[in-house]
């Protein structure tokens, strides 16, 4: 066992963890944060993406150890005072989600993504997902939902993503 | 609120999503209980083997390991059941069990199950069982399985053969190809898939010793099916003693309908140990042992006049079924396939013949459209080459032959109940102008002047929602082991909260919103106060589950019909409080008065008041508004649609490149539109995975080399395409809404626009055709090869 | 999906990664970026008894332009690809690395990680060879530097010893007249190449092609230079008949590998598309 630090969604904790403990078991077992999802085990689907210091990361393919120490964000830590983020506002507005099963990955990768780009085209939103699947929604709402964020965080007008 | 606004055919966004953004949402492995312990199952390496001995000693006695079961262990309850044993299948319907004992059949086959404190012990004390295993032979090719000398999976099924279903006519179709002016002949794969739920399945079950009462929360796409099956057939339980639960699920696509191994084990070890046992597959677990698609090998044959009018169809069909019968394995290939298999158009002579197959490979059953993807991939594939034989437009083939607005209800003849309706021309023609059609021969002529090779394909796709009725379904035609049916139940709470049971359940599909816009309109309430439960055994009514794009046409009708019920009684209930007759009572926009005194109404409210307190009532009616319907439709519903694609090959690659997706579909009267796009777009991005991506690819040792996301090619948002969608509408006449179902109206049209659009393209080459799927390898051989 | 047991060390400077190898030997494995490893792990491919987490080692992580383009061996994929100055001075090493994996695989994996682990897939080997990198690793008698020509000595094996540590990678800066493109076919679910073909190419000042570096990943069991085709088109003026003629020497003298996504004959083939296509894009580059 060893115990790490980590401050997840602006908590601090501190825990004892196995070596093996993958973050994202860590995450949902340890902490009971179930909004980060598994939907593999080889780091292609992007269910249990999470930030690791501002950085978006697949936490099944990261050690709990591995993150003493650092800020984790998670889906449960994007909506601020009960105020829904853009992106969680634009997935709900355009249809972006059916099953919900890899949204909150999805989400958290197109937060990273909006960070580096704020003002990403539809090629470069497509792209900017590539490492996340989601089998329901063919992607065409999930790309129009982080237009309609990246339309509202950049404060242009009040129709976004039209 | 009085006033109360249309809510049906409003793009509503989703009553689900709040909960499924914010992390909130509870899935199978988010569930935790006291005491609940994990189980981890230890799997056949080999795809046929003799298991001597099982040794679990060093496992057992690894710390945190609470128990080690094998096959022999659960010999004291039956094997998991085929319900729908369609096809013929005779005496040799053969089933998994909870676990295997004594034989291993195929890669992936469970063989022992350990229980620990936590899944990281469970998953360590695999490797320290210990197995002796004896080889044996396999095989995973459908066809070569029923081949003299190949290897036998069960004693009861010579060659391999589960079944052998017809259909159609044979000697009219045979006389139809004897006297052809033109025939084409043709080897076409449908090849495996892998359904792909983003969630994995598993199961998690807990026992009360006091009552003998089991829990059991599933990935389930129909929980009551499950409740029954595992008690009647697999446990010999009263069905009372067991309770099914679907929390969230993360997609099914069919994957999710079947009862599972991992229901049994589960079950039967927590009653064994007194703990709650929690299973979740791995994904390369899912992919090994889980239910697969399609997997059809066949020979077709179409044949016509040289002005294009088709004559006749001559299929032949090897389905791999797998190791053994999962739950309607058999159905897929047969009712759902052969007997639409004539597709859009009118073919005055056909026949199709099927082979079920046992194979060392994992169980096939229903995936994202379930066999009518398999038949309108083939059907659409043969109009093209039939086109390409005499030379004339394929657009012009199809309309030609389209069964026409006038001959509904329309009987294909091959067994099928009568196509309900359909206006195909119309969405064909919408879809050619959306794409340019006029325009594209001239443009594709240019580009390959360029060394650039544009095709468009076209698909004209009919299918079968909301499969009923149970009289023509069940076992007296088709061998489904049971009904169709579908339940809803409504009732008005004293404060006039609307609470609807449902026996369908959402896992993905936005049931609650549109069941609660149908009931806010039909009802006249505020969308807002409209409840829609679902997925519990406990506290809804038997339903049938969501499958086969059933949930609105029968579900939703069960509910509207519910509704019904309940403004009648309604109505009787305001004549009293109104001293009026019953008779001239009229119902509207949530109120109840006396025809033409709309002022002196009673709201819906008042009267569910009146209900409830019932201090004063009709003579000889119940207090309380609570209706239940179980709706059996007369037929199913058939929805249709024309999808084109124009696609480009890189020339030196093969590579190819999706460059506009048109779909055109009608799926009858529209309830929420944004909801039915997003449905399309979903099943339209399945077909596409299957004509340029994915491939279930087993190696000659039954190895499964597509065993994880690494090499199965499930696409992501930056290979697939934006699709432009529109709709044409011809109400169903099959019930009141007229609605038909959207959920696999996608996948059923685009896997074979695709394809036509690959082959056109490759026009130039001379190909003719080209398996699934479209991998640039694959491509790139047939422009070498010709 | 669970990994086997073992002990992890997270040192904070080579020295001690380096002494950490020494004393477990073969049962330690070095923790990058971990993608390639754990997911292994997960799968039980393999069970390290020993993990050396080095994404803990400030002083490998660094990316610095000056003379040439140095890369730390813990410097991520993103930390290069994001780098201005390195994509001004060295386009090509940012291209390719915006193309491996994704963007949470790019956030994670690391420069060390990709050449040491030599997956006969991965891209960056493949640029490594092109643009002559050369590697620094520390081992226990300190350290020492290996040329990328060096460096792949067969599948998923390096030149490196079991207890050295990849600690940089220097690749050159491309000045004027020299023009270097990366091109690829992705494998669709792994995004690992099918075949990648590196070129660089220096102009002399007559114009024509003065020195060239081909080097290909992904068709064989580890990435190759591709000596008759960079023979082919030095001293020619790099035209498309130039090209050609040094693209069908292509792939003529190497191991293939097949799999279910592709075959040897198709890698095979498309060595030669690839390698055009790369040589085309470095020459255009090059004349600017």
């Amino acid at each position: 066992m060893s115990t790490i630090s980590v401050t997840v969604n602006g908590r601090t904790y501190q825990s004892d963890v196995e070596p093996r403990t993958l973050l994202v078991h860590y995450l949902r077992e340890q902490l009971n944060l179930t909004g980060t999802h598994i939907g593999c085990d080889t780091s292609q689907c992007g269910a249990c993406v999470v930030h690791i210091n501002g950085q978006s990361v697949k936490s099944c393919t990261v050690l709990a150890v591995q993150a003493d120490g650092a800020e984790i964000t998670t889906i449960e830590g994007l909506a601020q005072n009960g105020q829904l983020h853009p992106l969680q506002e634009g997935f709900w507005e355009k249809h972006g989600l059916q099953c919900g099963y890899c949204t909150p990955g999805m989400i958290m990768s197109a937060y990273d993504l909006l960070q580096q780009n704020p003002n990403p085209t539809e090629d470069e939103i497509r792209h900017g997902l590539e490492g996340n699947l989601c089998r329901c929604t063919g992607y065409q709402n999930i790309v129009k939902a982080v237009q309609y964020a990246a339309d509202k965080m950049n404060g242009s007008g009040n129709s976004p993503g039209e | 609120m009085t006033t109360v606004t249309k809510m049906v055919g409003q793009s509503l966004k989703r009553r689900e999503d709040p909960k499924l953004i914010t992390g909130k949402g509870n899935f199978l492995d988010d569930i935790k209980l006291q005491g609940m312990s994990h189980a981890a199952i230890l799997r056949s390496p080999y795809a046929h083997a003799k298991i001597n001995s099982i040794d679990t000693s060093k496992a057992k006695a690894l710390p945190g390991v609470i128990a080690i079961f094998t096959g022999d262990d659960m010999m004291d309850i039956n094997p998991l059941p085929c319900a729908w044993q369609a096809g013929r299948v005779q005496n040799n319907a053969n089933t998994p069990r909870a676990l295997s004992a004594g034989k291993a059949l195929y890669a992936g086959d469970g063989i022992a199950m350990v229980v620990a404190e936590n899944r990281y012990i469970a998953r360590d004390a695999l490797d320290l069982i210990e197995v002796d295993y004896e080889p044996l032979p396999v095989v995973v090719d459908a066809k070569k399985a029923t081949e003299a000398g190949a290897p036998q999976l069960h004693e009861n099924a010579p060659n391999n053969i589960c079944m052998t279903w017809d259909c159609g006519h044979k000697d009219a179709t045979d006389a139809a190809f004897s006297s052809a002016e033109v025939t084409v002949k043709e080897q076409i794969i449908n090849q495996r898939l892998i359904p792909t739920p983003m969630e994995t399945r598993g199961a998690l079950a807990r026992y009360d010793e006091a009552t003998g009462e089991f829990t059991v929360w599933m990935t389930s796409q129909a929980p009551h099916v499950m409740r029954l099956l595992l008690t009647a057939f697999v446990f010999g339980i009263p069905e009372t003693k067991l309770r099914c639960i679907s929390p969230n699920v993360g997609g099914g696509f069919g994957q999710k309908i079947f009862c599972y191994a991992d229901m049994a084990f589960t079950m039967w070890a927590a009653r064994k140990l007194g703990r709650p046992v929690k299973f979740v597959e791995d994904r390369s677990e899912n992919y090994r042992s889980s239910t697969h698609g399609r997997d059809h090998i066949t020979d077709v044959e179409i044949a016509g006049t040289k002005d294009g009018t088709i004559t006749g169809l001559r299929i032949e069909t090897w389905a791999n079924l797998g190791a053994y019968l999962s739950t309607i394995a058999p159905g897929i290939p047969t009712t759902l396939y052969g007997r639409i298999a004539t597709g859009v158009y009118k073919i005055p002579a056909a026949y199709c013949k099927v082979h079920g197959v046992y194979t060392n490979t994992a169980m096939v059953d229903a995936y994202r459209g379930a066999g009518r993807p398999e038949a309108s991939y083939l059907i659409e594939r043969m109009v093209d080459r039939f086109a390409a034989e005499i030379g004339m437009d394929p657009a012009e083939v199809r309309r030609k032959n389209f069964i026409q607005p006038s001959d509904f209800p329309y009987d294909n003849g091959m067994g099928l109940l009568p196509y309900d309706s359909g206006n195909y021309e119309p969405a064909l023609d919408r879809a050619l102008a959306m794409v340019g059609y006029a325009d594209f021969r001239n443009e594709q002529a240019e580009a390959r002047k360029q060394g650039k090779y544009l095709g468009l394909g076209i698909s004209s796709y009919v299918e079968i929602c909301g499969v009923a009725p149970s009289a023509w379904i069940g076992l007296p035609g088709e061998g489904w082991g049971a009904g169709l049916w579908e339940s809803a139940n409504i009732r008005v709470h004293l404060t006039g909260q609307v609470v609807v049971t449902t026996g369908s359940l959402p896992h993905g599909q936005g049931v609650e919103t549109t069941f609660a816009q149908i009931v806010a309109d039909e009802l006249g309430v505020p969308y807002e106060s409209v409840l829609i439960e679902h997925s519990d055994t406990a506290g809804t009514p038997f339903g049938y589950g969501t499958y086969g794009s059933r949930s609105l046409a029968v579900g939703g009708t069960a509910l509207y019909k519910s509704v019904a019920k309940v403004k009648e009684k309604a109505k009787k209930i305001a004549a009293h409080m109104l001293e009026a007759n019953p008779a001239d009572i009229e119902y509207a926009d949530g109120k109840a008065y006396v025809k033409g005194s709309p002022d002196q109404a009673k709201t819906l409210g008042e009267i569910a008041l009146q209900a409830s307190v019932a201090y004063s009532l009709p003579e000889g009616v119940e207090p309380f508004l609570d209706e239940t319907t179980y709706y059996d439709p007369p037929n199913c519903t058939f929805p249709f649609g024309t999808h084109i694609a124009i696609v480009e090959v890189d020339g030196a690659t093969g590579m190819v490149a999706i460059k506009r997706y048109v779909g055109v579909d009608d799926v009858g009267n529209p309830i929420n539109p944004l909801i039915i796009d997003g449905q399309l777009h979903g099943g339209i991005a399945q077909g596409i995975a299957q004509a340029l991506y994915e491939h279930g690819v087993y190696d000659e040792n039954g190895q499964l080399v597509s065993g994880t996301l690494m090499d199965y090619a499930v696409p992501n948002a930056a290979m697939l395409p934006n699709y432009e969608l529109d709709r044409t509408v011809t109400p169903s006449p099959v019930n009141p809404m007229g609605v038909k179902g959207a959920g696999e109206a996608g996948t059923i049209g685009s896997a074979q626009a695709i394809m036509n659009a690959v082959i056109d393209a490759l026009a130039p080459f001379g190909v003719k055709h080209l398996q699934m799927p479209a991998t640039a390898e694959r491509v790139w051989r047939a422009m070498q090869s010709h | 999906m669970i990994p086997g047991e073992f002990q992890y060390f997270a040192p904070t400077t080579v020295d001690e990664a380096v002494s950490l190898l020494q004393q477990h030997g073969e049962d330690a494995k070095l923790l990058g970026g971990g993608h390639s490893l754990l997911p292994a792990m997960k799968l039980r491919l393999t069970t390290p008894a020993v993990l050396i987490d080095v994404t803990k080692i400030s002083d490998i992580k660094g990316v610095s332009v000056n003379g040439s383009v140095t890369v730390g061996g813990g410097a991520t994929y993103h930390a290069v690809a994001s780098n201005d100055a390195v994509r001004s001075a060295c386009g090509v090493l940012a291209d390719c690395v915006a193309q491996i994996g994704d963007t949470q695989v790019r956030n994670r994996g690391t420069i060390g990680g990709s050449l040491a682990h030599a997956d006969p897939a991965a891209d960056l080997p493949a640029v490594a060879l092109a643009l002559g990198a050369t590697i620094t690793a520390q081992g226990p008698g300190g350290a020492r530097t290996i040329n990328a020509d060096d460096m792949f000595v067969e599948m998923l094996t390096t030149a490196l010893e079991p207890n050295e540590i990849i600690t940089s990678v220097s690749f050159p800066r491309l000045g004027a007249g020299a023009g270097a493109a990366y091109e690829k076919m992705r494998q669709p679910a792994s995004r690992y190449a099918i075949v990648g073909v590196a070129a660089y190419v220096k102009l002399g000042s007559d114009g024509n092609v003065a020195e060239a570096r081909v080097a290909v990943t992904g068709a064989g069991p580890k990435a190759t230079r591709q000596d008759a085709t960079e023979a082919a088109i030095t001293g020619t003026n790099g035209d498309d008949a130039a090209i050609a003629a040094a693209t069908d020497k292509a792939g003529e003298d190497m191991d293939y590998l097949g799999d279910i996504h592709a075959s040897e004959e198709y890698r095979r083939a498309m060595v030669k598309v690839y390698t055009k296509r790369a040589l085309a894009k470095a020459i255009a580059q090059a004349r600017g």
